[in-house]
């Protein structure tokens, strides 16, 4: 048995939740230090991991694998693995959580509570990535709520309430799909797990349509995504959620559903993913135009980052659904850079409202001058949301693209990837529009005494700028390990 | 004789504390008396498990493993029920000896319940359930109170007319008392459907009427809100809790033993219990949004959890094949609302202790004043949603499959569309209490009994949630019924 790797990337948030909420004391210093080191940790091992991982591999076989009965009467397992779609994920995830510790290192309410959430959070979205038994990945899934709802509530601004609720029932209200959708699958398959498909015996004398179990899955996942017209309670969310629950939410909590989509409805749906795909692509470029459109209006900060998010999680689901070899590598390529891209716009958004105590674009101007290292880190990431060559958003983008518009599996994919492209034009505008009114213009006086990022905020940023470059200029660092996931269902799809 | 020593020590510690409330004055020892009382029964419950089915009195009283595992449950509730009561009983010096003793004897009624194997059998240990119950809701002797006894007799003496009625109208048919003679003598009259026996059809009817108001399913749920609220809140977990379950435990054993054949009568009554499971749990969780009274909202909170829990009878009834997994999941489920609902209940009773009020508003920024409290009272409700890694999530998940594999789909997605419904006024509460401005910054007292029963509620609450193999294995181990060669 080698090296728990999963597990041990699992757990040390876990534990690190629960050393800092029985900590003796109320040192605030020690609780951050605490938090920082079990994400520093949590973060080395899952790099350890990446590059421990065979890349050379039989083609669909899952490695670092751990497996042990958990319920017998249900034949659940602890079952987690990790293979070319999960692991790019779970690094992301533990990287987010280490930076969401450091940009949240000025916080003063409730400390102690505020950090044990956060790592609870992580743990659970680690979880989500790396379990493959249907009941421990909705476990998992469900737990995330508890920690995101603390979050936004106590250290949101704004409605912060109204959103949380609205962001738990929203959620719930898809997880009961999701919930419906495995239990129909177990008693269908009659097993619970992701991996060993079609080696038990079913459990009910009918079988419950595959169409059906596939739409259930689906729609609890484009809750998540999130998909028009299932979208609302996302900018509500990410606009009132505080600097480090935007990153988290925005950075890799929306990508479970676009994981949970390729994992589970993708693979082992394939031919009900083949026949409703067209209908998806369209709800895919309705998301990327209709975001954008409404990002266009925005004039909130934050809430033009949380619309974008809407549009580009269309691309993602262009790139899944257009089934193609190449858009299918694309879209997770996207799901990891828009992780790291928009994480960094929600971070220097954060920082920057938090510096200037203004957050609507007409009092807003000049910031360029005053604070010369978040206007350079926002232009970075802006630049590369809407697809700079060599940042890792270009390399996102042209794969989906390419990939979509010659995936020959679902008919009109070529008109409907030009009419996505079409949006990337528009995210240019808001985005280019956003940095302008933010960072140029006129100086304004009462912004002279506003703090740039300080040394910890840098940290963070220096990490986000160098991962969304090496991704970029070096995109087989992720390819390699993509693709390993992606040759399975390209065959189950008979591509 | 020997297999009725789990009752016959609770009647003896009944007795025992009676006798000994009049000459002590520390009254905290009767409690001792009770939990160690308990305690007897349930070591006694553990020596007869895992034997062979088999009865005593003359087939009255089954001793099977499903008795014993409903005997366990009911010890274990009224302990914990003992253990929170500890800083209420204060509140009426004058009638602790009582208030304990009743306890015991209405536990003794519902081990009988849940063993009892003949119609008269069932009836009276219906009866010695419920007359202390009524005595104890009115113990506090405020209004309220009164009212709640006063309510709670009238009721349970019309419903338990209504019972006997249907259950001379089977005895009329059938010529028997006895479940498993019912049962044979069914089959002896080769019916085709409900209508070719209106007498029988009409029998199980009001019998299903009569059992429904021990479980408060809708339409005989309308007792539930003005006794919960009115009954001293230990009183109102242990009602909740304990005689919910007794309700099921008797309903399973009559239903799946006299009725489970022919097919088309356990199918009719499984639809019955279908049906009545989405009017129950929708009607519960729409009208638990607008209350204001934690304890009234826990009262419809525990509808719609019978609503859920009748999911499982639906497919016993339905699915003979899934009957198995239908019971377990059953029992499984009425285990993890036992340890939720007893420790939302014992952190409310603390809770409103110290701001004398059951009104939600009244919890707010508990979290500062009392953050063990507040933390459990949390767990307990995400317990009751049915969020994961509570025990309330594996439990719904168990049922749910179970009924899945019996074909009620139809169910099961208004179980979970009610499920995503109820986390709105279930959250509501947490939010008070997470979010609010604390009225005060005066800490909450509590006693070590009452914290002891939250710990262990809690832990339990999260043990099986986090591994329910272990109490699943026990409730699948618990499909032995006891039944006439």
């Amino acid at each position: 048995m080698s090296f728990p790797f999963l597990s041990t990337i699992i757990f040390l948030p876990l534990i690190g939740c629960v050393v800092i909420a029985f900590l003796a004391g109320n040192n605030e210093k020690r609780i951050k230090w605490l938090a920082a080191i079990f994400t520093a940790l949590a973060f080395m091992v899952s790099l350890a991991a990446f590059f421990a991982f065979d890349r050379s591999a039989a083609i669909g076989t899952f490695q670092f694998q751990e497996k042990a009965l958990w319920i017998a009467p249900l034949s659940a397992h602890y079952h987690v693995g990790a293979d070319g779609l999960n692991l790019p994920m779970i690094v992301l995830t533990a990287f987010l959580g280490l930076v969401c510790v450091l940009i949240s290192w000025h916080e003063k309410i409730r400390v102690r509570e505020y950090f044990a959430w956060l790592l609870l959070l992580e743990a659970s979205i680690l979880g989500v990535f790396a379990s493959l038994d249907l009941l421990l990945f909705f476990v998992f899934w469900e737990l995330e709520l508890v920690p995101m709802w603390f979050i936004i509530s106590v250290w949101g601004s704004g409605r912060k309430e109204y959103s949380a609720m609205k962001y738990v029932i929203y959620t719930l209200f898809g997880s009961v799909f999701i919930l419906a959708g495995i239990l129909f699958y177990y008693l269908t398959t009659g097993s619970l797990s992701m991996v060993d498909v079609g080696a038990a015996e079913p459990l009910v004398r009918f079988a419950v349509p595959s169409a059906a179990i596939f739409f259930l899955l689906f729609i609890g996942f484009a809750v998540k995504l999130p998909v028009f017209p299932l979208h609302t309670w996302l900018p509500d969310a990410h606009t009132d959620a505080p600097t480090a629950g935007s990153v988290m939410l925005a950075g890799s909590l929306i990508k479970m559903g676009g994981y949970g989509m390729i994992r589970l409805c993708v693979s082992l749906f394939p031919d009900a993913a083949r026949t409703y795909a067209p209908l998806i692509i369209v709800l895919a470029v309705i998301s990327v135009i209709y975001g954008a459109a409404l990002t266009l209006r925005q004039n909130d900060l934050k809430r033009m980052i949380a619309y974008s998010s809407v549009s580009h999680m269309g691309y993602v689901l262009l790139g899944i659904f257009a089934l193609g070899d190449k858009s299918m590598t694309g879209a997770m390529i996207y799901m990891v850079s828009h992780g790291l891209l928009t994480g960094l716009l929600f971070a220097c958004a954060g920082l920057t409202i938090h510096n200037v105590h203004e957050r609507k674009f007409e009092n807003l101007g000049g910031l360029a001058k005053q604070m010369p290292f978040l206007a350079v880190a926002f232009s970075i990431a802006g630049f590369g949301s809407f697809g700079f060559p060599s940042t890792v958003g270009f390399v996102a983008e042209y794969t989906t693209f390419i990939g979509s518009y010659v995936s020959g599996i679902v008919n009109g994919i070529q008109l409907a990837t030009i009419l996505a492209i079409a949006g990337v034009i528009l995210s240019a505008v808001y985005i280019l529009w956003m940095l302008q009114r933010l960072f140029f213009g006129p100086v304004k006086e009462q912004f002279n005494n506003v703090k740039d990022a300080d040394r910890v905020e840098k940290a963070a940023l220096y990490g986000f700028i160098g991962l969304i470059f090496l991704c970029g200029l070096f995109p087989s660092i992720l390819t390699g390990v993509i693709q390993g996931g992606i040759t399975p269902i390209v065959k189950s799809l008979g591509g | 004789m020997n297999l009725f020593l789990p009752e016959l020590s609770l009647a003896a510690a009944a007795i025992l504390v009676i006798l000994v409330d009049l000459f002590v004055q520390r009254k905290s020892i009767l409690a001792g008396i009770c939990v160690a009382g308990l305690a007897v029964s349930a070591i006694f419950t553990l020596t007869m498990w895992g034997g062979a089915a088999q009865s005593i009195f003359n087939n009255n009283v089954a001793v099977d493993n499903f008795a014993l595992v409903f005997k366990l449950l009911f010890a274990g509730i009224a302990i914990l029920v003992i253990l929170a009561s500890m800083d209420y009983v204060g509140k009426m010096p004058r009638f602790q000896g009582e208030y304990f003793a009743l306890i015991l004897l209405s536990t003794l009624g519902m081990m009988l319940m849940a063993a009892a194997a003949d119609l008269i059998t069932i009836y009276l240990a219906i009866e010695l359930t419920v007359l202390p119950i009524c005595a104890l809701v009115a113990l506090l002797k405020d209004q309220k109170s009164t009212e709640a006894g006063l309510k709670y007799v009238l009721l349970s003496a019309t419903i338990s007319a209504v019972l006997l009625f249907g259950m001379a109208l089977v005895f009329g048919v059938t010529g028997k008392t006895q479940i498993s003679e019912i049962a044979d003598a069914i089959s002896g009259l080769n019916l085709a459907n409900a209508a070719a026996n209106p007498a029988l059809t009409a029998g199980i009817v009001l019998i299903i009427a009569g059992f429904g108001f021990k479980i408060a399913t809708v339409p005989f749920h309308m007792w539930v809100p003005d006794v919960y609220e009115g009954a001293p809140t230990p009183i109102t977990a242990y009602l909740s809790v304990a005689s919910k379950a007794a309700g099921f435990a008797v309903i399973i054993r009559v239903f799946s033993t006299a009725f489970g054949s022919p097919a088309w009568l356990s199918a009719n009554w499984g639809v019955t219990f279908a049906i009545l499971a989405a009017i129950t749990m929708t009607v519960g969780n729409v009208l638990a949004i607008p209350q204001t009274n934690v304890k009234r909202m826990l009262g419809y909170s525990s509808i719609a959890q019978a609503g859920y829990i009748m999911v499982g009878l639906a497919t016993i009834g339905i699915a003979p094949e899934a009957a198995i997994s239908g019971q377990s999941s059953l029992v499984f489920f009425l285990v993890s609302y036992a340890l939720t609902n007893l420790g939302a209940f014992i952190a409310v009773i603390a809770i409103s202790n110290k701001v004398n009020s059951d009104d939600i508003k009244d919890f707010s920024g508990m979290i500062k004043r009392a953050p063990v409290l507040a933390l459990a009272l949390t767990i307990c409700l995400i317990s009751l949603i049915g969020m994961p890694p509570a025990a309330g999530f594996m439990a719904k998940f168990y049922i749910f499959s179970a009924g899945a594999s019996a074909g009620l789909m139809w169910l099961i997605i208004i179980a979970l569309v009610n499920t995503a419904i109820s986390a709105y006024y279930y959250l509501r509460v947490a939010k008070v209490m997470w979010f609010g401005e604390p009225a005060s910054t005066e800490g909450v007292y509590s006693s070590a009994a009452l914290r002891i029963a939250l710990v262990i509620a809690c832990f339990g609450v999260l043990l099986l949630g986090l591994f329910p193999g272990i109490i699943m294995n026990v409730t699948e181990a618990a499909k032995t019924l006891f039944a006439l060669k």
